[in-house]
């Protein structure tokens, strides 16, 4: 790509997979585009997470349904998508939530069928006596969270974009009602745009500009066992807990409580707790066929979800040429759309493909300086 | 206050049982820890994981057994008394008063620290075959000791490829080796405590092989075959048939019967526990690789200990020294006065395991395996290329290697695992990370301690679910679980927001309060 004439040059703060996403949109629109990562791409919660890719909440998702399954063509390298989820209920109340949101489906022209136990388990063998019944999703999938954030790097690096790992943001520079430049701990540079999609250190970032974006952040926990024989449809959960069996064969899941964090300096460290044995039980409840399968990970992820738990993806108008953009703890499955909704937001100013104006940062402007306590969102004090 | 029903926040009950000085580990530093915390008048709970469920022999973890643990699937009782009666030193231990368990995993120990507060205490992770649960402690002295370093060549995966530490496992503590004739790879100081050990069993050592052109110890009345290396094993189901060398560089191949080979190329601290519970880890040659960054018996976390080999490899020479690192341990764990704990400075082991890791690749190729579990060969690994699993590999893939990764960024074990699933497979890594890491040293032109230590997490040992399965949840866990964060309003359907069917549609999520 090298020679080509560079359009806009956007810098983008964080390379979680909405960053990705960004960069990506950005570079096949011919922006030049610079991803700034303290770490390594995904390396956070992004790579870390259940997969899912079905999320009717979001006024992304029919985009996100649109795009999945051409991701692996489109970025060039495997994200190993699989389309199809199923829905299992373990109780009556479990089975009446599913019915409700197979109406939501519905309501998107998407189908959805509920099975009875023995149907249920023709196509997740793994479900026991215990499954009153389940519903099968013919639309939404999984993907593969850590093989498809180095996919998005790889495929920003194919159209020319940089990727500046190990890579701090340490201050943004403005003037005149713009973003400057964005000064790291490799340099100084200059942007002619700036979207902040940072995680957790998203609120941090935007304080840098005079965008106060409301943000608590939490550690969750999952765990991964040895693998087992592939089910018919791998996107399989229920029972409080969300995940998917692997193309290797593990069973992934995730879920509980989690744990609020203070909001500014997050460790990078990503402990664990014993967690991993409640939802070692739920997943033996959930498949009681995997009983005496092994466990062999667990791991835990630091997200930041807003105060209505709704993504923020807004352009500022003071500066006017930053955008902000957080998934609210729900961006791996989204992003391909989210990727396309912010590049719209950079370039064009607006979304071009669905209304997105209820996630913009005004929503919050009433919301009191003390809404963590409020809300009960606050850290624990050690014990 | 208000607090979020669904957070973490008093979801765990106190343990049933606590331990004001917990070991892990009842090896020479382990149970003099014990014996010293119980004479100091300490409630001492000693913890072992020996003899371990054949299922775990099977997969090599912890050590590499290789398939020659004679018995190994039968009863874990059977093995009871055989690993009781290797520790002598126990019958002070239970006369001091020290509540001993043998057969129990320690499979994680937590602390609160940076981003997690949510411990009810300082607790650790323990477990049978039939069940886990959670102790507190006081201070933790952890001596799990050290675990083969295995490196793999054409044939590694036939039964009879056995680590040292394996090997001593099988004759001492289990009584259970079912070879004969044993080849040794490597030179040194194990090598040689291998050999004696070996003579003591009346077994047969059929020759030593060493990369370098000397032997790195004296080793009486074996034939050595210096400059050598292995370059294939030949055998079937039953096992290793013979082994077949050639001086390193090429030359003629020599022809060895054996029915074991036994790899005393060095040996790895078990940090396992260290890590998960956060203690900050760096490599220490001279303490033979990733330790506790402070110094023995002290590491990063105030209530957390290291003794013996966990806390770096001491000396093969000396068994006495990991009891007086034991010791030590527990008395600076329990406040009390200790002499100093000096670890004999061992010499560049990373050096001669690259050597070997350099002759083997020369001689077997790249489409060696570098993960057994995973099946990722060291082709693979180096081309940074997705499992096969995948079926065919994308165009631009091709173009993808680990020097491509390297102008990103600096070599990263853990990425790369991601990558290629090198690491990630029911062994939990222990057959490969060491030889990963020395891969990925030489293919990218580093030393083997500008790689960073792949992260360990809890299981540190592979358990099965039904075991892990917390049995004993507070009701307040049960009651408020949720799928995700359970914020109602996160799951509202778009169009609804703002409309007088928000409130209705709310609750979408994965939500559960009902107690199932």
């Amino acid at each position: 790509m090298s020679g080509a004439r560079k359009g806009p040059a956007v810098i983008i703060v964080g390379g979680g997979v909405t960053g990705l996403s960004t960069a990506w949109w950005l570079a096949r629109a011919g922006a030049d585009v610079t991803v700034i990562e303290r770490g390594i791409v995904g390396w956070e919660a992004s790579g870390r997470n259940g997969g899912g890719c079905t999320h009717y909440q979001s006024p992304l998702f029919l985009e996100e349904q649109r795009l999945w399954p051409q991701m692996d063509a489109l970025l060039g390298y495997p994200t190993e998508y699989r389309r199809e989820r199923i829905g299992i209920a373990l109780t009556t109340g479990q089975l009446e939530r599913s019915r409700r949101t197979v109406r939501i489906a519905a309501g998107f022209g998407f189908t959805a069928t509920e099975l009875d136990p023995p149907a249920l388990r023709k196509l997740v063998p793994l479900v026991g006596e215990n499954a009153v019944g389940g519903v099968h999703f013919h639309f939404g999938g999984h993907a593969n969270p850590q093989r498809t954030v180095q996919a998005y790097a790889w495929a920003i690096q194919d159209l020319g974009g940089r990727i500046l790992q190990h890579t701090d943001a340490l201050a943004i520079r403005c003037n005149a009602n713009r973003a400057t430049s964005v000064e790291t701990t490799r340099g100084t540079f200059a942007c002619d745009e700036l979207v902040i999609a940072a995680g957790p250190q998203t609120g941090m970032l935007a304080a840098e500009v005079g965008a106060h974006v409301p943000l608590a952040a939490a550690r969750a926990e999952m765990i991964v066992t040895e693998p087992l024989p592939l089910m018919p449809i791998g996107g399989a959960d229920g029972n409080g807990i969300y995940g998917r069996q692997t193309l290797r064969g593990n069973l992934a899941y995730g879920g509980g409580p989690h744990e609020w964090l203070e909001d500014h300096r997050i460790p990078p460290a990503r402990p664990s707790t014993p967690l991993l044995r409640s939802l070692s039980r739920r997943l033996v409840e959930l498949f009681p066929k995997a009983a005496h399968v092994r466990v062999i990970r667990s791991w835990a992820g630091i997200i930041e979800n807003t105060p209505d738990g709704r993504p923020v993806l807004d352009r500022l108008t003071d500066p006017a040429n930053v955008t902000i953009a957080t998934m609210s703890s729900v961006g791996f499955g989204l992003s391909p759309a989210s990727g396309h909704a912010i590049r719209d937001l950079a370039l064009e100013g607006h979304c071009t493909f669905t209304d997105i104006d209820k996630l913009s940062l005004t929503r919050f402007a009433g919301l009191p300086p003390d809404w963590r306590e409020t809300q009960g969102w606050l850290p624990l004090a050690a014990a | 206050m208000i607090q979020d029903p669904k957070s973490i926040a008093g979801k765990y009950a106190s343990p049933a049982e606590h331990a004001e000085l917990l070991v892990i580990g009842a090896g020479p530093a382990g149970i003099a820890a014990a014996i010293e915390g119980a004479i100091a008048g300490a409630k001492v709970v000693l913890v072992d994981e020996n003899p371990v469920a054949g299922a775990l022999v099977g997969l090599d973890v912890p050590l590499l057994f290789g398939g020659r643990m004679a018995g190994a699937s039968g009863s874990k009782e059977r093995f009871t008394e055989s690993v009781a009666d290797s520790i002598p030193e126990l019958e002070e231990a239970y006369d001091r008063g020290v509540d001993v368990r043998l057969g129990t995993y320690a499979w994680g120990a937590f602390v609160n620290g940076p981003a997690v507060a949510s411990l009810p205490c300082n607790v650790a992770g323990i477990a049978d075959e039939a069940s886990s649960s959670m102790i507190g402690f006081g201070k933790l002295v952890v001596a799990a000791g050290a675990r083969d370093l295995c490196m793999f060549f054409p044939g590694s995966h036939l039964p009879g490829v056995v680590g040292a530490n394996a090997l001593a496992a099988m004759l001492c503590k289990y009584r259970a080796f079912n070879g004969h004739r044993i080849l040794i790879l490597g030179s040194g100081a194990l090598a040689r405590t291998t050999v004696e050990l070996a003579r003591e069993q009346g077994l047969s050592i059929v020759g030593l092989v060493e990369v370098r052109p000397q032997p790195q110890e004296e080793i009486a009345d074996v034939p050595l075959f210096a400059n050598h290396v292995l370059l294939r094993a030949e055998g079937d189901e039953a096992g290793v048939r013979a082994a077949v060398l050639a001086p390193v560089g090429g030359g003629d191949e020599v022809r060895i019967e054996c029915d074991t080979i036994c790899l005393a190329l060095g040996l790895v601290p078990n940090i396992e526990l260290l890590d998960v519970l956060g203690a900050q880890l760096a490599f220490h040659p001279e303490r033979g690789g990733f330790v506790p960054d402070a110094a023995p018996p002290t590491t990063s976390l105030a209530d957390v200990f290291a003794a013996g080999d966990a806390a770096g490899l001491g000396s093969i020479e000396d068994p006495a020294f990991a009891a007086a690192t034991g010791r030590a341990a527990s008395r600076a764990a329990l406040g009390l006065s200790h002499p100093p704990v000096a670890y004999p400075e061992n010499p560049a082991c990373h050096d001669y395991q690259r050597d070997w890791m350099r002759a083997l690749v020369a001689a077997g190729g790249l489409e060696v395996m570098a993960c057994q579990c995973e099946e990722v060969t060291r082709a693979d690994l180096l081309g940074v290329q997705p499992p096969r699993y995948l079926g065919e590999r994308p165009p631009a893939m091709a173009a993808r290697d680990l020097g491509t990764l390297l102008s990103d960024g600096p070599v990263n074990q853990d990425q790369i695992k991601r990558l290629t699933r090198a690491g990630m497979g029911a062994c939990q890594g222990r057959r490969c990370r060491e030889q990963v890491s020395l891969l990925l040293a030489l293919g990218s032109n580093a030393s083997v301690d500008a790689i960073p230590l792949p992260s360990w997490r809890a299981p540190v040992r592979p358990l099965p679910l039904s075991v892990l399965a917390a049995g004993d949840e507070t009701r307040s866990m049960r009651k408020h679980w949720d799928g995700w964060f359970g914020i109602s309003k996160q799951w509202t359907p778009y169009a609804d927001i703002g409309t007088e069917r928000e409130d209705w549609v709310a609750n979408f999520g994965l939500d559960d309060t009902e107690e199932t």
